[in-house]
């Protein structure tokens, strides 16, 4: 493949991305479990950094690699937090239905 | 390009069934498939660093994270007794914002030129050239030079982020009620060798 010419359009991978993206709006809408909701934000992580690559090829500019790095690092800190608190809440309610996790309602 | 195609419709096909699962384990090998498929395709972006650290941090780490907690969950109480099914009564909702965000995803990146506009010259460390050359767009000296001289303060950022959140999952998760393991008088020897820990489920 030569480096200059792209085989595939580089709008594919853009629409791919928010294919994936609206999948995982939809995961966290409609699902009701905290671990599946949080696999759902993965996905719309994942989605985000197909973009940011797919723009930084096109341009030829490594901040985009720089930034899908960070949002990776930074997914791996919320995934962490968020299992805490999901470990938490099996610990303590009886139903997990995160409509039913109310206590900090107020 | 039927590379992109395969891939694409892998991604896409992972996905749904990551959303649709019944159980999260499935949930989780659907998400595994997900990931293995994006790395490929950051492969054929030209982001060799990034895939290998997609496979490394995501499947290695975050999915074995997950699949610790459901193990940890599932093993004395019946951990996923959720309330009635409410799909029927949010889809509508979901599929309208969802769609919503789609169009102003394709809007958006509809406006943005896509053009190859390249703004190191070619030949130069850089440019771009074949993946798996050295110093062409993309090579992970390329990214490592990158990371450590112009993106030093992110860089720096993110490790002071990744503590903080360690710190939080420690104390979030670590101990039930940590007033009760505190020595009771300064002074006095040392605490004898920490007591077993309680089983996390009860």
């Amino acid at each position: 493949m030569s480096p200059s010419v792209f085989a595939v359009p580089m709008e594919n991978y853009i629409g791919l991305s928010a294919i994936v993206f609206f999948l995982g709006v939809l995961g966290v809408i409609v699902r009701r479990n905290p671990l599946i909701m949080l696999m759902s934000i993965e996905l719309m992580f994942n989605a985000a950094n197909l973009a940011l690559i797919t723009y930084a090829k096109a341009w030829v500019n490594a901040a985009g690699h720089i930034f899908a790095f960070l949002v990776i690092t930074v997914a791996a800190a919320e995934a962490a937090i968020g299992l805490a608190i999901v470990v938490i809440v099996f610990r303590r309610a009886v139903n997990v239905d995160v409509d039913e996790i109310a206590t900090l309602h107020g | 390009m039927i590379a992109f195609w395969v891939l694409a419709l892998a991604l896409i096909g992972t996905g749904v069934f990551t959303i649709t699962a019944k159980k999260p384990v499935y949930s989780v090998v659907g998400l595994l498939g997900n990931f293995v498929a994006l790395a490929i395709l950051y492969l054929t972006l030209q982001a060799e660093f990034l895939a290998v650290i997609q496979i490394v941090v995501y499947s290695g780490a975050i999915l074995i994270l997950f699949v610790f907690v459901i193990a940890l969950l599932s093993s004395g109480v019946q951990p996923f007794n959720v309330g009635p099914n409410r799909l029927p009564k949010v889809l509508l909702p979901a599929l309208v914002i969802g769609a919503v965000a789609l169009a102003a995803i394709v809007y958006g990146t509809a406006r943005v030129p896509l053009a190859a506009r390249p703004s190191i010259a070619a030949g130069s460390p850089g440019a771009l050239g074949a993946t798996g050359e050295a110093d062409v767009f993309g090579s992970v000296a390329n990214f490592g030079q990158s990371l450590f001289t112009t993106n030093l303060l992110p860089f720096e950022v993110t490790a002071l982020l990744l503590m903080v959140a360690v710190i939080g999952v420690v104390l979030l998760a670590g101990d039930d009620e940590p007033a009760r393991r505190r020595p009771k008088a300064r002074g006095t020897a040392r605490e004898p060798i920490a007591k077993p820990q309680e089983p996390l489920t009860r």
